[in-house]
Formats: structure tokens, C-alpha cells, sequence
């Protein structure tokens, strides 16, 4: 059995930052990466635990997103209200895609095509829908109260994006030690020998999606907090679905920190080139795409993968145990 | 609305735009058919063919046309090094590695041209790209034409390779039984790129046949992605004749979907089709092999 | 409990124009061995994959325990008591052996330290006490016929369907199976085993079916079906029995 332990440590660890540093830049550099860290937890559980390559997570996250920007701005609804509410709205999505596509047996790269082609409906459908502003978009009214989920200083913010980071941890590791854990790995490693054995795969990777939809759906909700504003392009663009699977695949798909891990080095990289070039418009993202070539081709089990392959080595003579 | 004033011209004009869609498919399908893969990187590539084919024009003179047949075997070249030496080494082999490995390069690719050459938008200004030719009730512009029995032209070429010629049949091997044609001798990972290089020769090819009408920029290759994706499970991964007759369907209902929903939500009919039929038949209209 | 734990009645299957399956009918009698044989290309995979619930009938039903399963995912009829091996192996490559094992247990047990201990228990049962925690990737042809007998064993069925679980072994890793499989009938399981391997069909089946382009065309004991000519055809050709005997009578 898993424990909890390195999940505390290294919560622990990254709540003390506020106390030691007051610097806006590496809060807000922090921010942004646990925002993008809980984004790809969310694909991690479908992609790298059940092996569902989704290539459209935008989908949940600006569904999300919009759910609760639109609830604030044409129906005044409180903004924590907005966000379970577009908790909710991100598992809805992820629920009917996936009702829509495992119920059809779509798998591998169709599934990949096919939620992509979901997001991109999304994205052109909010791009004209007078109710998410079109192509203006959406903005959220400034009202720096802790209520209305807004706040003067980023610290809460910090607080906030790493409470959720703490539940999509906790809430993966669960599943690492349950039955639903075990059996979307299978399906993962072998999907018809999986239902050979008994797993109702459907059930299993239905429960998978939407559960991901929803950690997802909560950095969509965040982020339309911490920004104040989303348009189609934020909300269901490539950007993000892509930020969604590098960042696990980086760290290791299908390991416990790999998004944690994963979102500080595309971000630290992404700064490093701002410093280096300037604020010139997509070296970044070049960065990143040569980065998820040498990743897949040079270490596919990703920065976790690295570091196990280090620590392991002088621990060989020992039994391996659970693969904690 | 549905008189034959504008059925017809829409007809007539989704059909010119299927087939450069079918033009671009047809490369796709060609990488699925034998190498298995879905090619993320194909609209990228498409993108960067159509930079390449601008500047032949503003910097070199060369028209668009002509420039077909410079950077048919220019962009062959750099499909063949793209799958030889990055693509294939770096996927290990499996399917889901792929996908990732030419997101990447897509990723790269794209950016690399947003980084160079900025997000303007630019077109060219071709004299005779105005024409018009008269077809009944409609008026069809020349460069269509031109397009349209370019791609005949191209399809006849390919599927002539396909059936005569020695790599035509070695590739048809590897697409069938990829151990077999190896114990027969075949360099497996040879033909994986020169099929690799036939189908981005493909996408240079539309890409000059798309630039007198269309704008060139970073993105533009992007919209073409999934509708080559969209015919390619139409029409059937593999298939020559499915990516031609699925483009041009594609292109017609892109047409009606324009008219009936506004051209910005044209995109959507294509997109909804690609889901509905996904759904419907998991693994394609006539495919076999997810 | 039926006497008859599984029956096939009027089964075909169509590939396309391919009549792969033609009105296959039996049954299998609880606490039984009963082997599936037959010529390359009978179908014998093809009967296993409906029996499991991995490919449609076109026509017929398939009959478990006084149930008509014929209509249900394989899933259900794993929870049902239906397990089957894979002739090509299916392990589950990126966990070690009692993961892979506990996978099967978990059918039963909601806990995941409970399906691990009982994981142990089957692994100790066919052998695989050893290697336990090796990944499954690394085991040797043997190993992985008996992590696949594992898996199955480990969802408690009361029908094991074994897909050629002797091919690819030796001589000496044959007779250390044998024992295993017919130890499983002590334990209250009916088999249904497909083999080409002679001595082990000998040594274990009771009954035994002879599957040839599709239909059943012999039954009865070993002895029986091989002293049968149309066995013995669909096995060496047309007239080769009347050669054999021909032959024998000449010597």
C-alpha cells in the first residue's frame, strides 16, 4: 500500500514558499505551475493511469471555466458556488464524452482524434455563442473580497491553487491503492484481457474520465478566478490540452507527482527561454515540442522515471516490494 | 434558399475546396495506410510547405504553380529525414509514441514559424488568380480549377507508383505485413520514410495550389488537420480513392454547412461529422485497424 | 449445479462469406476435462472467443450453467464463472506477476491488500511462488502460461477455458503442467482445453471434440476419436486413412 507521507512533505514544503519569499514573480511563476500541474493531474489519471490519450482536456477545463465566469457575470451566483458548480458542469462534459465514446469501443488514436474534435466544436461554438461574449469573451468583475473569491495579495491565491494540487494528489494516490486504480491500469495494460478477468471496462474508464474532467474542470475555475477573464481561445484552446499531457508525459505518465513535476520543468524551461529570447511569441512552445520528442524518445518514463532509475540502483539487492 | 442558384455554385465550389482537402488527405492516408501512424505533424507540415511556397513567390518570383514541382521534391526530402531520423528513432516502435512524437514536431514547427515570421497574416497577389470561368449558374474561379485537376493529376500519379513501380509494390508490402516484406529483404524503416516523404510532397503540393486563394500564416495548417482527419476516417485509412471521394464530400458539406450556419460555424458541420461518424463506426468507414 | 456446466447448441459464425463456425453443438459435463482439437484453422479460437463472449454468434446460443449467455460481455461472464486463456499470452507487461494475478483476484475481493494475499496464494498454487514480484515482461514462455492459468484461476471460475495453454513448452515443462491442470478438477473446476499436444490430451481429457473446417466431426474418448478416418483426413488429407490401413495390411 502506498502512503500518504511524500503527498505531506511535499505540500508541507511548498506552503512554507509564502513565508520565506514575498516576491510576486515566483508566486505568480508558482501559481501558474501548480495551475498547470492540476490540469494535467487530471489527464494523468485517464491518461497516464488508464492509458486514454486524451488530446482535448480543454474541453472540461474551459467548460469549467465558463461555467463559473458566466454564473458570476449574467447571474450574479457567489464565485465558491461557481465553483463546484463548474466542477460539476467539467465531469458533465467529460461524463457525456465519455458515455459518448467508450460506449462505441473508441480507442487509441481515434480516442485522441475524437476528443480533440470535441474541443475544437467547443472552442468555435463559444467563439459566436453570444452567452460567452463571442469573440470578445468573458470578464469577471473586479471585487477584491475573500467572498467573491477574489483577493488583493496572491497568497491566497497560492493557498488555494495548492489545496487543490493536495486533493488531486491525495485523491490519485487513493485511487493507486483501490480496486479502481488496479483496474484501469489493467485496462491500460490490456484492455481485453482486462474484461476477460472480469472488469467492466466501460464502467471503469467512464468513472476515469469524468473523475479527470472534474480535477481538470477545478484549474479551469481557478484560473477564471486568478485571471478575471477567458475567451475561446483560453478556454478550449490547443494550449491547454497540449500543456495538459506534456506535462504528465514530462514527469512520467502514470506516476504520482509526474504532473507536479513535469509543470515545474516546462515552466522553469519556458522561462529560461523568456530570459534567453526575449518576449518574442512562440520559442517557448518550441521548446516544449522539442521537449515531448526527447522525453518520448530518450526517457518515457519521463523525469520520475529518471530519478527511480537513479535511487534505485543502490537498493537493487533489496526486494522491491509494492513499488512504493 | 435551396434554389439551384445557389446549390449549384456551392456544390460546384465545395467540390474545388474538397479537392485540396482531398489533396492533403490523400498524404495522410498514405502515412496511416502503411506506417500505421495518424500524423499529428501532417497541418504543421502544410503550414510550413505554405511559407515556403509564399516566399518562392515574393522572394524568388516563382509562381505558385511552378513551385509545385520544386517543393514537391524539396518537402519529400524533408518528410523522408523527418520519419528516418527523429520521427522512427524516437517513437521506439509503438503507436501512442507516435502520436506524441509528431505532436511534438508539430508543436516545433508551427511555433518555429511564429517565432520567425510573426502571426501577420499575409496572402499573395496573383494576377490571374481572379479569373473566373463560367459554369452554369456559377462562377468559378481559376485557381479551383487548376487545383482540382492538379489533384486528379497527383492521385493518378500516386496511384500509378503504387501499382507499377517496385517501391510502389515494397510500400504496398510494408502496409500489409510489415515482418513479412522484412524477411523478404525489404528496409522497412526505408520505405516508412519515403512513404512518409510521398505523403508531405502531398501536402506541398496543396499548399501551392492553396496559397493564390488562401492566406498564409502559422495557424492556417491547423484548420486543415482535423478535416484531413475527418476525410481520412471517412474515406477509409489507407485509401487512395476514399481520401479523394471523402475530401470531396467533405468539401460539399463544409459548403452547405457555411451556407446554413454561417461561415465562421462552417468548420463545426466538419467536425461533427468526424465525431458522429467516429461514433458510429469506431474503427472508420471502411477501416479495419484502429 | 447443471449437469451440463456449459452447452454450445447450433453455434455458427460467419467471417464475411466465411462459414467459420457450422452448427456447432455439445456439451461439456460439470467436473470435467473435455479437449477441443482439431487441424489448424478449425476455429477452435473462434469457438473460445464466443464461448468467452469475445465474438458474436451469428446463429445458435451458448448455454452456462441452465443460463443463456450468448448475448453477454465477456466481463459478465467472467463474474459468471467463465475464465479463459489467451493462446497468445496477455499479460499485463508493466506489472509484476502477483499485480498481474491480483488483478483477477480483485473480482472477488474489494481491498487492495486482500486481492494481493490472495494473489500469493494461486501464484503458490501453479508454481509461480518464485516470482512474484518479477514484472511480467520478464518471464519465460513457461512462466507466462502459468501467469496466464494464474490470472484465470485467481477470478474462482467454475468453467476454465484453456486456449492451448501447452504450446511453446518442452517436453519436461509439458509434463509439469499436466499435473496442475488436472489437479483443478480435484477442485470442483470443469475444463475446456484446446491442444494439439497429444500426450497431454491423453493423459487429461475424458471427452473429447474434434473440430474440423468448422464443424464437430467426431467425439468420444482419445482413443475413439483417433482411431476415427475422419479425424485421421482432416488431420492428413483425403484417403489417408484408407492408405494407413491400406498400408498396415501390406506390412
Amino acid at each position: 500500500m502506498k502512503t500518504y507521507w511524500p503527498i505531506v512533505l511535499v505540500v508541507v514544503l511548498l506552503a512554507i514558499v509564502p513565508f520565506v519569499t514575498t516576491s510576486n514573480v515566483v508566486l505568480n511563476f508558482l501559481i501558474t505551475t501548480l495551475l498547470i500541474a492540476l490540469v494535467g493531474q487530471g489527464w494523468n489519471l485517464l491518461g497516464g493511469y488508464g492509458g486514454q490519450y486524451s488530446f482535448g482536456h480543454a474541453a472540461f477545463f474551459g467548460t469549467a471555466a465558463y461555467t463559473t465566469a458566466i454564473l458570476q457575470v449574467q447571474y450574479g451566483i457567489n464565485a465558491w458556488l461557481g465553483l463546484f458548480a463548474g466542477i460539476f458542469a467539467g465531469s458533465l462534459v467529460g461524463a457525456v464524452i465519455g458515455v459518448l465514446c467508450f460506449r462505441s469501443g473508441l480507442r487509441g488514436s481515434y480516442f485522441s482524434l475524437v476528443t480533440l474534435a470535441f474541443a475544437e466544436v467547443l472552442r468555435i461554438f463559444s467563439s459566436v455563442t453570444p452567452i460567452t461574449g463571442a469573440g470578445v469573451g468573458t470578464l469577471i468583475k473586479l471585487d477584491l473580497r475573500p467572498e467573491a473569491f477574489q483577493f488583493q495579495s496572491r497568497v491566497p491565491f497560492y493557498w488555494i491553487v495548492l489545496t487543490l494540487v493536495a486533493l488531486s494528489l491525495v485523491t490519485v494516490r487513493a485511487a493507486e491503492n483501490s480496486r479502481f486504480g488496479a483496474y484501469l491500469v489493467a485496462i491500460r495494460e490490456n484492455e481485453d484481457a482486462a474484461s476477460a478477468l472480469g472488469i467492466n471496462t466501460f464502467a471503469v474508464k467512464l468513472a476515469a474520465i469524468t473523475l479527470s474532467a472534474a480535477i481538470t474542470g477545478a484549474a479551469g475555475c481557478f484560473y477564471a478566478q486568478y485571471f478575471l477573464f477567458i475567451d475561446a481561445a483560453i478556454a478550449y484552446g490547443p494550449w491547454i490540452s497540449i500543456d495538459a499531457l506534456l506535462a504528465p508525459i514530462v514527469g512520467g505518465a502514470g506516476t504520482l507527482f509526474a504532473s507536479l513535476l513535469g509543470a515545474l520543468v516546462i515552466k522553469a524551461l519556458g522561462e529560461a527561454t523568456k530570459l534567453l529570447s526575449g518576449d518574442a511569441p512562440g520559442l517557448d512552445l518550441v521548446i516544449y515540442g522539442l521537449v515531448l520528442i526527447a522525453v518520448v524518445g530518450l526517457a518515457p518514463r519521463g523525469v520520475a522515471g529518471v530519478l527511480t532509475a537513479l535511487f534505485r540502483r543502490p537498493f537493487r539487492a533489496q526486494p522491491e516490494g509494492d513499488n512504493g | 434558399m435551396l434554389s439551384p442558384v445557389i446549390l449549384i455554385p456551392a456544390v460546384l465550389n465545395g467540390l474545388m475546396a474538397g479537392a485540396v482537402y482531398a489533396l492533403v488527405a490523400l498524404g495522410l492516408t498514405l502515412i496511416y495506410g502503411v506506417l500505421h501512424i495518424i500524423n499529428f505533424a501532417h497541418g504543421a507540415l502544410l503550414t510550413a510547405a505554405m511559407f515556403a511556397a509564399f516566399f518562392a513567390f515574393t522572394l524568388l518570383g516563382v509562381d505558385p504553380y511552378l513551385a509545385a514541382f520544386l517543393l514537391g521534391p524539396l518537402f519529400f526530402a524533408i518528410g523522408y529525414a523527418l520519419q528516418r531520423f527523429i520521427i522512427g528513432p524516437a517513437a521506439h516502435g509503438e503507436d501512442r509514441n507516435f502520436l506524441l512524437v509528431t505532436l511534438g514536431l508539430a508543436i516545433v514547427i508551427e511555433n518555429a514559424l511564429l517565432y520567425f515570421f510573426r502571426a501577420d497574416t499575409r496572402t499573395i497577389n496573383l494576377p490571374y488568380a481572379f479569373d473566373v470561368i463560367e459554369i452554369g449558374p456559377a462562377f468559378v474561379a481559376m485557381p479551383r480549377i487548376i487545383a482540382f485537376g492538379a489533384v486528379i493529376a497527383v492521385a493518378a500519379a500516386l496511384w500509378t507508383i503504387m501499382r507499377w513501380t517496385d517501391t510502389g509494390k515494397a510500400i504496398r508490402a510494408v502496409a500489409k505485413e510489415k515482418l513479412g516484406a522484412e524477411l523478404c529483404g525489404i528496409n522497412v524503416a526505408h520505405i516508412y520514410a519515403i512513404t512518409f516523404g510521398l505523403g508531405t510532397a502531398c501536402v506541398a503540393v496543396a499548399a501551392c495550389l492553396l496559397i493564390p486563394t488562401y492566406y498564409v500564416n502559422p495557424t492556417a495548417g491547423e484548420a486543415f488537420v482535423l478535416i484531413a482527419f475527418t476525410i481520412v476516417v471517412l474515406g477509409g485509412m489507407g485509401s487512395i480513392a476514399g481520401a479523394l471521394i471523402g475530401g470531396l464530400c467533405v468539401g460539399v458539406v463544409e459548403s452547405f454547412s457555411s451556407i446554413f450556419l454561417g461561415e465562421s460555424l462552417g468548420q463545426i458541420g466538419i467536425f461533427i461529422m468526424f465525431i458522429v461518424v467516429l461514433l458510429a463506426r469506431p474503427s472508420g468507414l471502411f477501416g479495419a485497424r484502429p | 449445479m447443471a449437469e451440463s456446466l456449459l452447452t454450445v447448441e447450433n453455434v455458427s459464425k460467419y467471417f464475411g462469406g466465411l462459414l467459420a463456425i457450422d452448427k456447432a453443438s455439445f456439451q461439456v459435463r460439470t467436473g470435467t476435462i473435455t479437449a477441443l482439437i482439431g487441424p489448424n484453422g478449425a476455429g477452435k479460437t473462434t469457438l473460445f472467443s464466443i464461448i468467452s463472449g469475445f465474438l458474436p454468434t451469428d446463429d445458435g446460443r451458448v448455454l452456462y450453467d441452465g443460463a443463456d449467455i450468448t448475448t453477454e460481455p465477456p466481463h459478465r461472464r467472467a463474474r459468471r464463472g467463465v475464465a479463459r486463456t489467451f493462446q497468445i499470452v496477455q499479460p499485463f507487461a508493466g506489472l509484476t506477476v502477483r499485480e498481474n494475478i491480483a488483478i483477477g483476484s480483485h473480482l472477488w475481493q474489494r481491498s487492495r491488500a486482500a486481492a494481493l494475499e490472495a494473489a500469493n496464494q494461486v501464484a503458490l498454487s501453479v508454481g509461480l511462488g518464485a516470482q512474484l514480484e518479477a514484472p511480467a515482461a520478464t518471464l519465460t514462455v513457461a512462466g507466462s502460461k502459468r501467469l496466464e492459468l494464474a490470472r484465470a484461476l485467481a477470478i474462482a471460475p467454475r468453467l476454465l477455458l484453456l486456449d492451448e495453454v501447452l504450446a511453446g513448452l518442452n517436453p519436461s515443462e509439458i509434463r509439469d503442467m499436466v499435473p496442475v491442470v488436472r489437479e483443478l478438477t480435484a477442485r470442483g473446476m470443469t475444463i475446456l482445453m484446446t491442444e494439439h499436444v497429444m500426450q497431454a490430451i491423453t493423459a487429461l481429457a475424458e471427452h473429447v471434440l474434434v473440430l474440423a473446417e468448422g464443424r464437430i466431426i467426431a467425439r468420444g474418448t482419445a482413443q475413439e476419436v483417433a482411431a476415427d478416418p475422419l479425424v485421421v483426413e482432416a488431420y492428413l488429407g483425403r484417403g489417408a486413412a484408407r492408405r494407413i490401413t491400406a498400408g498396415s495390411s501390406h506390412a
